[in-house]
Protein backbone atom coordinates (compact mmCIF):
# COMPACT_ATOMS: atom_id res chain seq x y z
CA UNK A 1 0.00 0.00 0.00
CA UNK A 2 0.89 3.24 -0.74
CA UNK A 3 2.62 5.69 1.94
CA UNK A 4 0.84 8.41 3.30
CA UNK A 5 2.59 11.26 5.02
CA UNK A 6 1.45 12.84 8.27
CA UNK A 7 3.20 16.13 9.58
CA UNK A 8 3.28 15.50 13.39
CA UNK A 9 3.32 18.45 15.50
CA UNK A 10 5.07 18.47 19.53
CA UNK A 11 6.47 20.04 21.96
CA UNK A 12 9.51 18.74 22.84
CA UNK A 13 8.40 15.03 22.72
CA UNK A 14 5.10 15.93 23.68
CA UNK A 15 3.25 14.39 21.00
CA UNK A 16 -0.70 16.43 21.16
CA UNK A 17 -3.61 14.13 20.59
CA UNK A 18 -4.57 15.56 16.95
CA UNK A 19 -1.26 14.21 15.87
CA UNK A 20 -2.71 10.14 16.86
CA UNK A 21 -5.80 11.25 15.19
CA UNK A 22 -3.69 12.12 11.88
CA UNK A 23 -2.19 8.45 12.53
CA UNK A 24 -5.68 6.97 13.20
CA UNK A 25 -7.15 8.08 9.90
CA UNK A 26 -3.98 7.72 7.94
CA UNK A 27 -4.12 3.58 8.89
CA UNK A 28 -7.04 3.95 6.87
CA UNK A 29 -5.79 5.00 3.66
CA UNK A 30 -2.17 3.86 3.49
CA UNK A 31 0.61 3.09 5.45
CA UNK A 32 1.48 6.25 7.76
CA UNK A 33 4.69 7.87 7.64
CA UNK A 34 5.23 9.98 10.68
CA UNK A 35 7.09 12.97 9.57
CA UNK A 36 8.38 14.98 12.64
CA UNK A 37 11.74 17.15 13.35
CA UNK A 38 12.78 19.00 16.67
CA UNK A 39 14.30 18.38 19.86
CA UNK A 40 12.88 15.43 22.41
CA UNK A 41 11.56 13.27 19.71
CA UNK A 42 13.40 10.13 21.98
CA UNK A 43 12.54 6.15 21.65
CA UNK A 44 9.65 6.73 23.45
CA UNK A 45 8.24 9.59 21.24
CA UNK A 46 8.78 7.00 18.34
CA UNK A 47 7.01 3.96 19.91
CA UNK A 48 4.06 6.10 20.59
CA UNK A 49 3.82 6.68 16.89
CA UNK A 50 4.43 3.57 15.75
CA UNK A 51 1.55 2.57 18.84
CA UNK A 52 -0.93 4.69 16.47
CA UNK A 53 0.41 3.15 13.10
CA UNK A 54 3.23 4.98 11.94
CA UNK A 55 5.52 2.48 9.88
CA UNK A 56 7.94 4.66 9.32
CA UNK A 57 9.07 7.33 11.05
CA UNK A 58 10.96 10.09 9.54
CA UNK A 59 13.10 12.60 11.54
CA UNK A 60 14.22 15.96 9.77
CA UNK A 61 17.45 16.67 11.47
CA UNK A 62 17.21 20.41 11.32
CA UNK A 63 17.06 22.93 14.33
CA UNK A 64 15.66 25.51 11.30
CA UNK A 65 12.59 24.65 11.56
CA UNK A 66 11.56 26.00 14.76
CA UNK A 67 12.39 29.16 13.58
CA UNK A 68 11.40 28.97 9.75
CA UNK A 69 8.34 26.61 10.17
CA UNK A 70 7.51 27.34 5.99
CA UNK A 71 10.40 25.40 5.98
CA UNK A 72 8.27 22.44 6.29
CA UNK A 73 6.78 22.90 2.52
CA UNK A 74 10.17 21.68 1.44
CA UNK A 75 10.67 18.74 3.53
CA UNK A 76 7.31 17.77 2.88
CA UNK A 77 8.02 18.37 -1.23
CA UNK A 78 10.50 16.28 -0.81
CA UNK A 79 9.13 13.35 0.76
CA UNK A 80 6.11 13.48 -1.42
CA UNK A 81 8.52 12.82 -4.47
CA UNK A 82 7.93 9.20 -3.93
CA UNK A 83 3.68 9.71 -5.30
CA UNK A 84 2.66 8.94 -1.54
CA UNK A 85 -1.47 8.37 -0.99
CA UNK A 86 -1.99 11.60 0.47
CA UNK A 87 0.06 14.41 2.89
CA UNK A 88 -2.34 14.86 6.07
CA UNK A 89 -1.83 17.83 8.30
CA UNK A 90 -3.43 19.33 11.24
CA UNK A 91 -5.92 22.34 10.09
CA UNK A 92 -4.85 24.71 12.47
CA UNK A 93 -2.83 28.05 11.32
CA UNK A 94 0.36 26.39 11.04
CA UNK A 95 -1.16 23.29 9.49
CA UNK A 96 -2.93 25.30 6.77
CA UNK A 97 -0.52 27.47 5.44
CA UNK A 98 1.53 24.80 5.24
CA UNK A 99 -0.84 23.06 3.37
CA UNK A 100 -1.90 25.81 0.86
CA UNK A 101 1.64 26.36 -0.18
CA UNK A 102 2.62 22.61 -0.30
CA UNK A 103 -0.12 22.47 -2.61
CA UNK A 104 1.42 24.77 -4.98
CA UNK A 105 4.73 23.82 -4.89
CA UNK A 106 3.59 19.93 -5.99
CA UNK A 107 0.59 20.87 -8.26
CA UNK A 108 -1.60 19.43 -6.06
CA UNK A 109 -4.89 19.64 -5.32
CA UNK A 110 -5.51 20.32 -1.27
CA UNK A 111 -8.77 20.53 1.11
CA UNK A 112 -9.13 21.81 4.70
CA UNK A 113 -11.07 21.81 7.69
CA UNK A 114 -11.75 18.16 6.91
CA UNK A 115 -14.20 16.51 9.71
CA UNK A 116 -13.20 12.91 8.22
CA UNK A 117 -11.15 11.10 6.02
CA UNK A 118 -11.82 8.15 4.34
CA UNK A 119 -10.34 5.37 1.85
CA UNK A 120 -12.18 6.00 -1.67
CA UNK A 121 -11.71 3.65 -5.21
CA UNK A 122 -10.51 7.20 -6.55
CA UNK A 123 -8.35 8.50 -3.24
CA UNK A 124 -9.07 9.90 -0.09
CA UNK A 125 -12.60 10.85 0.18
CA UNK A 126 -12.75 13.96 2.56
CA UNK A 127 -16.08 15.51 4.56
CA UNK A 128 -16.05 19.17 5.27
CA UNK A 129 -18.96 21.43 6.83
CA UNK A 130 -20.04 24.66 4.82
CA UNK A 131 -21.71 27.93 5.85
CA UNK A 132 -21.43 27.39 9.39
CA UNK A 133 -22.04 23.69 9.36
CA UNK A 134 -25.39 24.08 7.87
CA UNK A 135 -24.03 22.02 4.80
CA UNK A 136 -22.11 18.80 4.41
CA UNK A 137 -19.27 18.34 2.01
CA UNK A 138 -18.37 14.73 0.82
CA UNK A 139 -14.86 16.25 -1.86
CA UNK A 140 -12.03 14.72 -3.44
CA UNK A 141 -8.51 15.63 -4.33
CA UNK A 142 -8.47 14.86 -8.74
CA UNK A 143 -4.94 16.84 -8.99
CA UNK A 144 -1.60 15.60 -7.65
CA UNK A 145 -0.67 14.36 -4.64
CA UNK A 146 -3.88 14.82 -2.18
CA UNK A 147 -3.02 17.61 0.48
CA UNK A 148 -5.66 17.79 3.46
CA UNK A 149 -5.48 19.73 6.53
CA UNK A 150 -7.60 17.48 8.94
CA UNK A 151 -9.57 19.23 12.25
CA UNK A 152 -8.67 18.34 15.69
CA UNK A 153 -11.28 15.77 16.86
CA UNK A 154 -12.28 14.72 13.80
CA UNK A 155 -11.89 10.90 15.02
CA UNK A 156 -11.18 9.24 18.07
CA UNK A 157 -7.11 8.59 18.29
CA UNK A 158 -7.06 4.51 18.44
CA UNK A 159 -3.63 2.36 19.27
CA UNK A 160 -2.94 -0.85 17.16
CA UNK A 161 -3.52 -4.14 18.55
CA UNK A 162 -0.09 -5.02 18.22
CA UNK A 163 3.35 -3.29 18.32
CA UNK A 164 4.89 -3.07 15.27
CA UNK A 165 8.82 -1.77 14.98
CA UNK A 166 8.78 1.18 12.47
CA UNK A 167 11.36 2.03 10.45
CA UNK A 168 13.48 4.93 10.94
CA UNK A 169 14.14 7.17 8.14
CA UNK A 170 16.52 10.80 8.34
CA UNK A 171 16.92 13.77 6.33
CA UNK A 172 18.96 17.06 6.04
CA UNK A 173 17.60 20.04 5.61
CA UNK A 174 19.01 23.19 3.53
CA UNK A 175 16.04 25.89 3.55
CA UNK A 176 15.37 28.20 0.27
CA UNK A 177 15.35 31.74 0.68
CA UNK A 178 11.68 32.27 0.90
CA UNK A 179 10.95 30.31 3.95
CA UNK A 180 14.41 31.76 5.89
CA UNK A 181 12.81 35.12 5.04
CA UNK A 182 9.92 33.84 7.58
CA UNK A 183 10.90 34.05 10.78
CA UNK A 184 9.46 33.45 14.65
CA UNK A 185 11.04 35.79 17.23
CA UNK A 186 9.62 34.58 19.61
CA UNK A 187 7.04 31.35 21.44
CA UNK A 188 5.25 31.69 24.24
CA UNK A 189 4.02 28.06 24.28
CA UNK A 190 0.33 27.96 26.10
CA UNK A 191 0.32 26.42 29.68
CA UNK A 192 -2.72 23.72 30.43
CA UNK A 193 -5.60 25.31 32.28
CA UNK A 194 -6.04 21.91 34.45
CA UNK A 195 -8.96 21.97 32.43
CA UNK A 196 -9.94 19.86 29.38
CA UNK A 197 -8.77 21.26 25.75
CA UNK A 198 -11.51 23.59 24.33
CA UNK A 199 -11.54 21.24 20.87
CA UNK A 200 -11.19 18.08 22.69
CA UNK A 201 -13.60 18.60 26.07
CA UNK A 202 -16.57 16.60 26.39
CA UNK A 203 -18.50 19.58 27.63
CA UNK A 204 -17.60 23.26 26.79
CA UNK A 205 -19.38 26.04 28.99
CA UNK A 206 -19.07 29.08 27.52
CA UNK A 207 -19.57 33.04 28.06
CA UNK A 208 -21.12 36.02 26.30
CA UNK A 209 -21.30 39.46 26.55
CA UNK A 210 -24.11 38.98 29.04
CA UNK A 211 -21.46 38.41 31.34
CA UNK A 212 -20.68 41.70 31.62
CA UNK A 213 -17.28 41.72 32.74
CA UNK A 214 -13.93 39.88 33.17
CA UNK A 215 -14.26 38.99 36.76
CA UNK A 216 -17.61 37.07 36.11
CA UNK A 217 -16.25 34.33 33.90
CA UNK A 218 -15.10 32.93 37.55
CA UNK A 219 -18.73 32.03 37.04
CA UNK A 220 -18.58 29.78 33.60
CA UNK A 221 -15.10 28.06 35.08
CA UNK A 222 -17.22 27.02 38.07
CA UNK A 223 -19.81 25.78 36.22
CA UNK A 224 -16.98 24.00 33.80
CA UNK A 225 -15.43 22.46 36.78
CA UNK A 226 -18.91 21.65 38.01
CA UNK A 227 -19.40 19.32 34.51
CA UNK A 228 -15.50 18.35 33.85
CA UNK A 229 -15.19 21.02 30.97
CA UNK A 230 -13.50 23.43 29.26
CA UNK A 231 -14.54 27.07 28.89
CA UNK A 232 -15.25 28.78 26.04
CA UNK A 233 -15.94 32.38 24.93
CA UNK A 234 -17.89 34.26 22.03
CA UNK A 235 -16.27 36.61 20.66
CA UNK A 236 -18.07 39.78 21.99
CA UNK A 237 -16.50 38.32 25.36
CA UNK A 238 -13.25 38.10 23.92
CA UNK A 239 -13.00 41.43 22.65
CA UNK A 240 -14.14 42.94 25.73
CA UNK A 241 -10.58 41.48 27.13
CA UNK A 242 -12.48 39.10 29.63
CA UNK A 243 -10.97 35.97 28.50
CA UNK A 244 -8.56 34.97 26.07
CA UNK A 245 -8.60 34.58 22.83
CA UNK A 246 -7.70 31.14 22.37
CA UNK A 247 -10.90 30.38 24.03
CA UNK A 248 -12.89 32.02 21.23
CA UNK A 249 -15.62 29.46 19.57
CA UNK A 250 -17.01 29.86 16.39
CA UNK A 251 -15.88 31.60 12.78
CA UNK A 252 -12.88 32.75 13.85
CA UNK A 253 -12.35 31.13 16.60
CA UNK A 254 -12.34 27.45 17.07
CA UNK A 255 -14.45 24.62 16.41
CA UNK A 256 -15.92 22.16 19.28
CA UNK A 257 -18.35 19.42 19.32
CA UNK A 258 -18.59 18.26 22.82
CA UNK A 259 -21.38 16.13 23.83
CA UNK A 260 -23.01 19.10 26.18
CA UNK A 261 -22.51 22.88 25.22
CA UNK A 262 -23.46 25.51 27.21
CA UNK A 263 -24.10 28.95 26.31
CA UNK A 264 -24.40 31.50 29.11
CA UNK A 265 -25.26 35.40 28.06
CA UNK A 266 -24.57 34.42 24.42
CA UNK A 267 -26.93 35.63 21.45
CA UNK A 268 -26.24 32.58 19.17
CA UNK A 269 -25.18 34.92 16.08
CA UNK A 270 -24.03 32.96 12.79
CA UNK A 271 -20.61 32.86 13.35
CA UNK A 272 -20.70 31.74 16.92
CA UNK A 273 -23.21 29.18 16.06
CA UNK A 274 -20.36 27.67 13.42
CA UNK A 275 -18.27 26.79 16.07
CA UNK A 276 -20.87 24.84 18.08
CA UNK A 277 -23.56 24.05 16.46
CA UNK A 278 -22.80 20.33 16.20
CA UNK A 279 -22.82 19.61 19.36
CA UNK A 280 -24.78 17.01 20.97
CA UNK A 281 -27.05 18.72 23.64
CA UNK A 282 -27.24 22.69 23.80
CA UNK A 283 -28.14 24.25 26.92
CA UNK A 284 -28.56 27.91 26.60
CA UNK A 285 -29.35 30.54 29.43
CA UNK A 286 -30.67 34.03 28.53
CA UNK A 287 -32.50 36.71 29.19
CA UNK A 288 -33.95 37.53 25.77
CA UNK A 289 -36.68 34.91 24.96
CA UNK A 290 -36.08 36.02 21.07
CA UNK A 291 -31.86 35.58 20.99
CA UNK A 292 -31.36 32.57 17.98
CA UNK A 293 -29.65 30.58 20.74
CA UNK A 294 -32.88 28.90 22.04
CA UNK A 295 -33.41 28.41 17.79
CA UNK A 296 -30.64 25.57 18.76
CA UNK A 297 -30.75 24.75 22.52
CA UNK A 298 -32.21 21.49 23.78
CA UNK A 299 -33.12 22.92 27.16
CA UNK A 300 -33.24 26.54 27.67
CA UNK A 301 -33.51 28.87 30.30
CA UNK A 302 -35.29 32.42 29.92
CA UNK A 303 -33.55 34.32 32.50
CA UNK A 304 -31.06 36.13 34.64
CA UNK A 305 -27.66 34.12 34.65
CA UNK A 306 -26.59 35.53 37.73
CA UNK A 307 -29.36 33.82 39.41
CA UNK A 308 -29.36 30.86 37.36
CA UNK A 309 -26.01 29.27 37.47
CA UNK A 310 -25.50 30.27 41.39
CA UNK A 311 -28.64 27.97 41.97
CA UNK A 312 -27.71 25.46 39.66
CA UNK A 313 -24.08 25.15 40.73
CA UNK A 314 -25.60 24.79 44.42
CA UNK A 315 -28.12 21.98 43.31
CA UNK A 316 -25.42 19.85 41.54
CA UNK A 317 -23.44 20.36 44.80
CA UNK A 318 -26.41 19.01 46.71
CA UNK A 319 -27.24 16.03 44.68
CA UNK A 320 -23.37 14.96 44.64
CA UNK A 321 -23.48 15.17 48.23
CA UNK B 1 5.56 51.53 -0.20
CA UNK B 2 3.13 50.29 -2.07
CA UNK B 3 0.30 47.67 -0.84
CA UNK B 4 -2.10 45.96 -1.92
CA UNK B 5 -5.26 44.34 -0.41
CA UNK B 6 -6.73 40.87 -1.93
CA UNK B 7 -10.39 41.37 -1.38
CA UNK B 8 -13.24 39.17 -1.94
CA UNK B 9 -16.99 39.40 -3.06
CA UNK B 10 -18.55 37.01 -1.20
CA UNK B 11 -22.73 36.53 -0.02
CA UNK B 12 -23.78 37.72 3.17
CA UNK B 13 -24.10 35.09 5.82
CA UNK B 14 -26.66 37.04 7.33
CA UNK B 15 -29.06 35.97 3.55
CA UNK B 16 -28.41 32.28 4.93
CA UNK B 17 -26.71 31.42 1.60
CA UNK B 18 -26.66 27.83 -0.08
CA UNK B 19 -25.48 25.51 -2.99
CA UNK B 20 -26.64 25.19 -6.63
CA UNK B 21 -27.27 21.83 -7.97
CA UNK B 22 -23.93 22.18 -9.65
CA UNK B 23 -22.16 22.39 -6.04
CA UNK B 24 -21.14 25.92 -6.77
CA UNK B 25 -22.03 28.80 -3.74
CA UNK B 26 -25.62 30.12 -4.73
CA UNK B 27 -25.55 33.63 -5.54
CA UNK B 28 -28.87 34.18 -6.81
CA UNK B 29 -31.12 36.57 -4.72
CA UNK B 30 -28.59 36.29 -1.84
CA UNK B 31 -26.97 39.77 -0.76
CA UNK B 32 -23.41 39.98 -1.57
CA UNK B 33 -21.01 42.19 0.23
CA UNK B 34 -17.13 42.70 0.59
CA UNK B 35 -16.13 39.60 3.19
CA UNK B 36 -16.25 41.05 6.78
CA UNK B 37 -12.97 39.86 7.08
CA UNK B 38 -11.37 41.36 4.24
CA UNK B 39 -12.51 44.84 6.26
CA UNK B 40 -9.69 44.30 8.61
CA UNK B 41 -7.23 43.82 5.80
CA UNK B 42 -8.50 46.90 4.41
CA UNK B 43 -8.35 48.58 7.87
CA UNK B 44 -4.71 47.57 8.35
CA UNK B 45 -3.53 48.79 5.43
CA UNK B 46 -5.00 52.09 5.89
CA UNK B 47 -3.75 52.37 9.18
CA UNK B 48 -0.11 52.13 7.39
CA UNK B 49 -1.27 54.88 4.96
CA UNK B 50 -2.45 56.90 7.42
CA UNK B 51 0.98 56.61 9.12
CA UNK B 52 2.86 56.71 5.85
CA UNK B 53 1.20 59.33 3.55
CA UNK B 54 3.46 58.34 0.90
CA UNK B 55 2.16 54.56 0.80
CA UNK B 56 -0.18 53.57 -2.36
CA UNK B 57 -3.08 51.90 -1.89
CA UNK B 58 -4.77 49.46 -4.39
CA UNK B 59 -7.10 46.72 -3.90
CA UNK B 60 -7.39 43.69 -5.97
CA UNK B 61 -9.98 41.18 -6.43
CA UNK B 62 -10.94 38.38 -8.74
CA UNK B 63 -14.38 37.55 -9.58
CA UNK B 64 -17.69 38.07 -11.98
CA UNK B 65 -19.10 41.40 -12.45
CA UNK B 66 -20.73 42.36 -9.45
CA UNK B 67 -17.62 41.48 -7.50
CA UNK B 68 -16.75 45.47 -8.70
CA UNK B 69 -18.88 46.52 -5.77
CA UNK B 70 -16.52 44.90 -3.11
CA UNK B 71 -13.58 47.48 -4.64
CA UNK B 72 -15.77 50.07 -4.40
CA UNK B 73 -16.51 49.56 -0.58
CA UNK B 74 -13.21 49.15 0.02
CA UNK B 75 -12.09 52.14 -1.61
CA UNK B 76 -14.95 53.94 0.26
CA UNK B 77 -12.93 52.74 3.37
CA UNK B 78 -9.76 54.76 1.46
CA UNK B 79 -6.84 53.95 -0.38
CA UNK B 80 -6.18 54.95 -4.19
CA UNK B 81 -7.05 52.40 -6.93
CA UNK B 82 -8.55 49.07 -7.70
CA UNK B 83 -8.20 46.25 -10.30
CA UNK B 84 -10.97 43.69 -10.97
CA UNK B 85 -9.74 40.41 -12.72
CA UNK B 86 -12.87 39.46 -14.48
CA UNK B 87 -12.84 36.77 -17.34
CA UNK B 88 -15.98 34.15 -17.79
CA UNK B 89 -13.71 31.75 -17.85
CA UNK B 90 -12.64 31.92 -14.15
CA UNK B 91 -16.06 30.68 -12.76
CA UNK B 92 -15.73 27.80 -10.69
CA UNK B 93 -11.75 28.59 -9.94
CA UNK B 94 -10.70 26.24 -6.85
CA UNK B 95 -8.35 28.03 -4.42
CA UNK B 96 -5.02 26.87 -6.58
CA UNK B 97 -6.71 28.89 -9.85
CA UNK B 98 -7.68 31.80 -7.64
CA UNK B 99 -4.59 32.22 -6.21
CA UNK B 100 -2.72 31.71 -9.54
CA UNK B 101 -4.78 34.62 -11.47
CA UNK B 102 -4.12 36.97 -8.10
CA UNK B 103 -0.60 36.01 -8.61
CA UNK B 104 -0.70 37.09 -11.93
CA UNK B 105 -1.91 40.13 -11.10
CA UNK B 106 0.25 40.61 -8.08
CA UNK B 107 3.71 40.38 -10.37
CA UNK B 108 2.07 43.19 -12.85
CA UNK B 109 0.95 46.02 -9.41
CA UNK B 110 4.63 44.79 -8.08
CA UNK B 111 3.88 45.94 -4.39
CA UNK B 112 5.59 45.64 -1.56
CA UNK B 113 3.19 44.34 1.10
CA UNK B 114 0.41 42.24 0.22
CA UNK B 115 -2.53 42.10 2.53
CA UNK B 116 -5.31 39.49 2.88
CA UNK B 117 -7.38 38.37 5.37
CA UNK B 118 -7.09 35.00 7.31
CA UNK B 119 -10.11 33.39 4.86
CA UNK B 120 -12.75 34.41 2.90
CA UNK B 121 -16.41 33.94 5.00
CA UNK B 122 -17.78 31.49 2.20
CA UNK B 123 -15.07 29.44 1.46
CA UNK B 124 -13.29 29.84 4.51
CA UNK B 125 -10.09 27.31 3.49
CA UNK B 126 -7.42 30.03 4.24
CA UNK B 127 -5.16 28.76 1.40
CA UNK B 128 -4.82 31.89 -1.13
CA UNK B 129 -2.63 33.75 1.04
CA UNK B 130 0.00 31.60 1.20
CA UNK B 131 -0.93 30.18 -2.26
CA UNK B 132 -0.19 33.75 -2.97
CA UNK B 133 3.33 33.60 -1.49
CA UNK B 134 3.96 30.67 -2.92
CA UNK B 135 3.73 31.93 -6.45
CA UNK B 136 5.62 34.81 -5.86
CA UNK B 137 8.20 33.34 -3.97
CA UNK B 138 7.52 35.68 -1.11
CA UNK B 139 7.53 35.05 3.14
CA UNK B 140 4.62 34.59 4.28
CA UNK B 141 3.13 35.32 7.72
CA UNK B 142 -0.23 34.22 8.39
CA UNK B 143 -3.22 34.68 10.93
CA UNK B 144 -1.93 37.84 12.61
CA UNK B 145 -3.86 39.13 15.40
CA UNK B 146 -1.89 42.28 15.55
CA UNK B 147 0.62 43.61 12.56
CA UNK B 148 3.35 45.91 12.68
CA UNK B 149 4.68 47.58 9.09
CA UNK B 150 8.13 48.79 9.34
CA UNK B 151 8.54 50.60 6.24
CA UNK B 152 12.13 52.28 6.86
CA UNK B 153 13.75 48.72 7.67
CA UNK B 154 11.67 46.99 5.45
CA UNK B 155 10.13 44.42 7.96
CA UNK B 156 6.55 43.34 8.92
CA UNK B 157 5.95 41.78 12.16
CA UNK B 158 2.72 39.89 13.21
CA UNK B 159 1.70 38.03 16.43
CA UNK B 160 -0.71 35.11 16.21
CA UNK B 161 -2.15 32.61 18.48
CA UNK B 162 -1.01 29.05 17.09
CA UNK B 163 -2.60 25.80 17.99
CA UNK B 164 -0.22 25.18 20.91
CA UNK B 165 1.76 28.96 21.07
CA UNK B 166 1.38 32.53 20.65
CA UNK B 167 4.12 33.36 18.37
CA UNK B 168 5.93 36.23 17.17
CA UNK B 169 7.13 36.07 13.43
CA UNK B 170 9.06 38.39 11.12
CA UNK B 171 9.54 38.51 7.52
CA UNK B 172 11.65 40.88 4.98
CA UNK B 173 9.36 43.14 2.75
CA UNK B 174 8.17 42.04 0.02
CA UNK B 175 5.57 39.70 1.65
CA UNK B 176 2.47 38.56 2.62
CA UNK B 177 0.60 38.58 5.60
CA UNK B 178 -3.45 37.49 6.49
CA UNK B 179 -4.77 39.18 9.21
CA UNK B 180 -7.47 38.01 11.74
CA UNK B 181 -10.52 40.31 13.18
CA UNK B 182 -8.04 40.40 16.35
CA UNK B 183 -6.39 43.09 14.40
CA UNK B 184 -8.52 45.82 15.42
CA UNK B 185 -11.82 47.11 14.32
CA UNK B 186 -12.66 48.22 10.93
CA UNK B 187 -13.41 51.76 10.29
CA UNK B 188 -16.87 52.62 8.61
CA UNK B 189 -16.36 54.53 5.06
CA UNK B 190 -17.64 58.06 5.37
CA UNK B 191 -19.80 59.87 3.68
CA UNK B 192 -17.47 61.87 1.96
CA UNK B 193 -15.57 58.31 1.05
CA UNK B 194 -18.10 57.27 -0.03
CA UNK B 195 -18.60 59.94 -2.82
CA UNK B 196 -14.41 60.09 -3.19
CA UNK B 197 -14.75 56.40 -4.18
CA UNK B 198 -16.58 56.48 -7.33
CA UNK B 199 -13.89 59.15 -8.64
CA UNK B 200 -11.36 56.54 -7.47
CA UNK B 201 -9.58 54.36 -10.82
CA UNK B 202 -10.91 51.09 -11.00
CA UNK B 203 -9.53 48.74 -13.82
CA UNK B 204 -10.59 45.70 -15.21
CA UNK B 205 -8.30 42.86 -16.57
CA UNK B 206 -9.05 40.09 -17.96
CA UNK B 207 -6.72 36.34 -18.50
CA UNK B 208 -5.32 37.72 -21.63
CA UNK B 209 -3.68 40.84 -19.83
CA UNK B 210 -2.32 38.82 -17.69
CA UNK B 211 -0.93 35.62 -19.77
CA UNK B 212 -2.97 33.08 -18.10
CA UNK B 213 -3.79 30.44 -20.09
CA UNK B 214 -7.80 30.19 -19.81
CA UNK B 215 -7.15 26.06 -19.17
CA UNK B 216 -5.30 26.43 -16.38
CA UNK B 217 -8.06 28.22 -14.61
CA UNK B 218 -11.81 27.79 -14.08
CA UNK B 219 -13.82 25.05 -13.27
CA UNK B 220 -11.97 22.61 -15.81
CA UNK B 221 -9.26 23.24 -14.09
CA UNK B 222 -9.90 22.47 -10.44
CA UNK B 223 -8.15 20.30 -8.49
CA UNK B 224 -10.69 19.18 -6.68
CA UNK B 225 -13.82 17.85 -6.81
CA UNK B 226 -17.30 17.98 -4.70
CA UNK B 227 -18.92 14.58 -5.01
CA UNK B 228 -21.99 15.26 -2.66
CA UNK B 229 -23.11 18.47 -0.79
CA UNK B 230 -26.25 17.67 1.61
CA UNK B 231 -27.73 20.38 3.93
CA UNK B 232 -27.70 19.21 7.17
CA UNK B 233 -31.09 18.24 9.17
CA UNK B 234 -31.68 21.63 10.97
CA UNK B 235 -31.38 21.28 14.88
CA UNK B 236 -34.69 21.57 16.93
CA UNK B 237 -35.36 23.75 19.30
CA UNK B 238 -36.16 21.93 22.73
CA UNK B 239 -37.68 23.60 25.63
CA UNK B 240 -37.22 27.30 27.01
CA UNK B 241 -38.71 28.13 30.03
CA UNK B 242 -38.79 31.05 31.81
CA UNK B 243 -36.88 31.12 34.95
CA UNK B 244 -39.55 31.15 37.86
CA UNK B 245 -37.23 31.25 40.84
CA UNK B 246 -36.47 27.75 39.96
CA UNK B 247 -34.45 27.93 36.45
CA UNK B 248 -31.10 26.36 38.13
CA UNK B 249 -32.89 23.37 39.46
CA UNK B 250 -34.93 22.60 36.20
CA UNK B 251 -31.72 22.49 34.36
CA UNK B 252 -29.58 20.65 37.15
CA UNK B 253 -32.86 18.04 36.43
CA UNK B 254 -32.02 18.25 32.66
CA UNK B 255 -29.00 17.61 33.04
CA UNK B 256 -29.23 14.48 35.48
CA UNK B 257 -32.13 13.35 33.15
CA UNK B 258 -28.90 13.43 30.38
CA UNK B 259 -26.29 11.83 32.73
CA UNK B 260 -24.18 15.11 32.99
CA UNK B 261 -24.74 15.83 36.66
C1 LIG C 1 -16.33 37.93 10.35
C2 LIG C 1 -16.89 37.71 11.72
C3 LIG C 1 -16.41 36.67 12.48
C4 LIG C 1 -16.92 36.44 13.75
N1 LIG C 1 -16.46 35.38 14.47
C5 LIG C 1 -17.01 35.10 15.67
C6 LIG C 1 -16.58 33.97 16.44
O1 LIG C 1 -15.66 33.25 16.06
N2 LIG C 1 -17.19 33.73 17.62
C7 LIG C 1 -18.21 34.52 18.10
O2 LIG C 1 -18.72 34.24 19.18
N3 LIG C 1 -18.60 35.60 17.41
C8 LIG C 1 -18.02 35.92 16.22
N4 LIG C 1 -18.43 37.04 15.56
C9 LIG C 1 -19.29 38.01 16.25
C10 LIG C 1 -20.75 37.65 16.26
O3 LIG C 1 -21.34 38.18 15.10
C11 LIG C 1 -21.45 38.26 17.50
O4 LIG C 1 -21.22 39.65 17.53
C12 LIG C 1 -20.96 37.67 18.82
O5 LIG C 1 -20.98 36.27 18.77
C13 LIG C 1 -21.84 38.16 19.94
O6 LIG C 1 -21.39 37.68 21.17
P1 LIG C 1 -22.39 37.51 22.38
O7 LIG C 1 -23.44 36.54 22.02
O8 LIG C 1 -21.59 37.23 23.58
O9 LIG C 1 -22.96 38.98 22.55
P2 LIG C 1 -24.40 39.56 22.24
O10 LIG C 1 -24.83 39.26 20.87
O11 LIG C 1 -24.38 40.97 22.68
O12 LIG C 1 -25.33 38.73 23.19
C14 LIG C 1 -25.30 38.81 24.58
C15 LIG C 1 -26.48 38.03 25.08
O13 LIG C 1 -26.44 37.99 26.49
C16 LIG C 1 -27.77 38.09 26.98
N5 LIG C 1 -27.67 38.59 28.36
C17 LIG C 1 -27.25 39.79 28.77
N6 LIG C 1 -27.25 39.84 30.12
C18 LIG C 1 -27.68 38.64 30.56
C19 LIG C 1 -27.90 38.08 31.85
N7 LIG C 1 -27.64 38.75 32.96
N8 LIG C 1 -28.37 36.83 31.93
C20 LIG C 1 -28.62 36.11 30.80
N9 LIG C 1 -28.42 36.60 29.55
C21 LIG C 1 -27.95 37.84 29.44
C22 LIG C 1 -28.47 39.02 26.03
O14 LIG C 1 -29.87 38.79 26.05
C23 LIG C 1 -27.84 38.66 24.70
O15 LIG C 1 -28.58 37.68 24.01
C24 LIG C 1 -17.93 37.29 14.28
C25 LIG C 1 -18.40 38.34 13.50
C26 LIG C 1 -17.89 38.56 12.24
C27 LIG C 1 -18.43 39.69 11.44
Amino acid sequence: MAEVLVLIGHIEGQIRKPGLELLTLARELGTPVAVCAGPGLDAEVIRTLARYGAHRVHLVESGELEDHPVGWVQVLADLAATAPQAVLLESTPEGREIAARLAVRLGSGVLTDAVDVRPGPEGPVVTQWAFAAGYEVTARVVTGVPVIAVKPNAVAPVPLAEEIEPEISRSGLDLDEASLRTHVVSRAVRHSTGRPQLTEAEVVVSGGRGLGGADHFELVERLADALGGAVGASRAAVDAGWYPHTHQVGQTGVTVSPQLYVALGISGAIQHRAGMQTSKTIVAVNKDREAPIFDLADHGVVGDLFSVVPQLLDEIARRRR
Amino acid sequence: MRIVVCVKHVPDMASDPGFTADHRVDRDGVQGRLSELDEHAVEQALRVLDAAPDTHLTYLTVGPAAAAEALRRALAMGGHAAVHVSDDAIAGSDAPATALVLAAALRRLEPDLVLCAMASTDGGTSLVPAMLAEHLALPQLTFAAELTVEPGTATVRIRRDGSRATEELRATLPAVVSVTDRTGEARYPSFKGIMAAKKKPLETWNLADLGVPADQVGAGAARTVVDAITARPPRTAGTALPDEGEGGLRLADFLSGQKFV
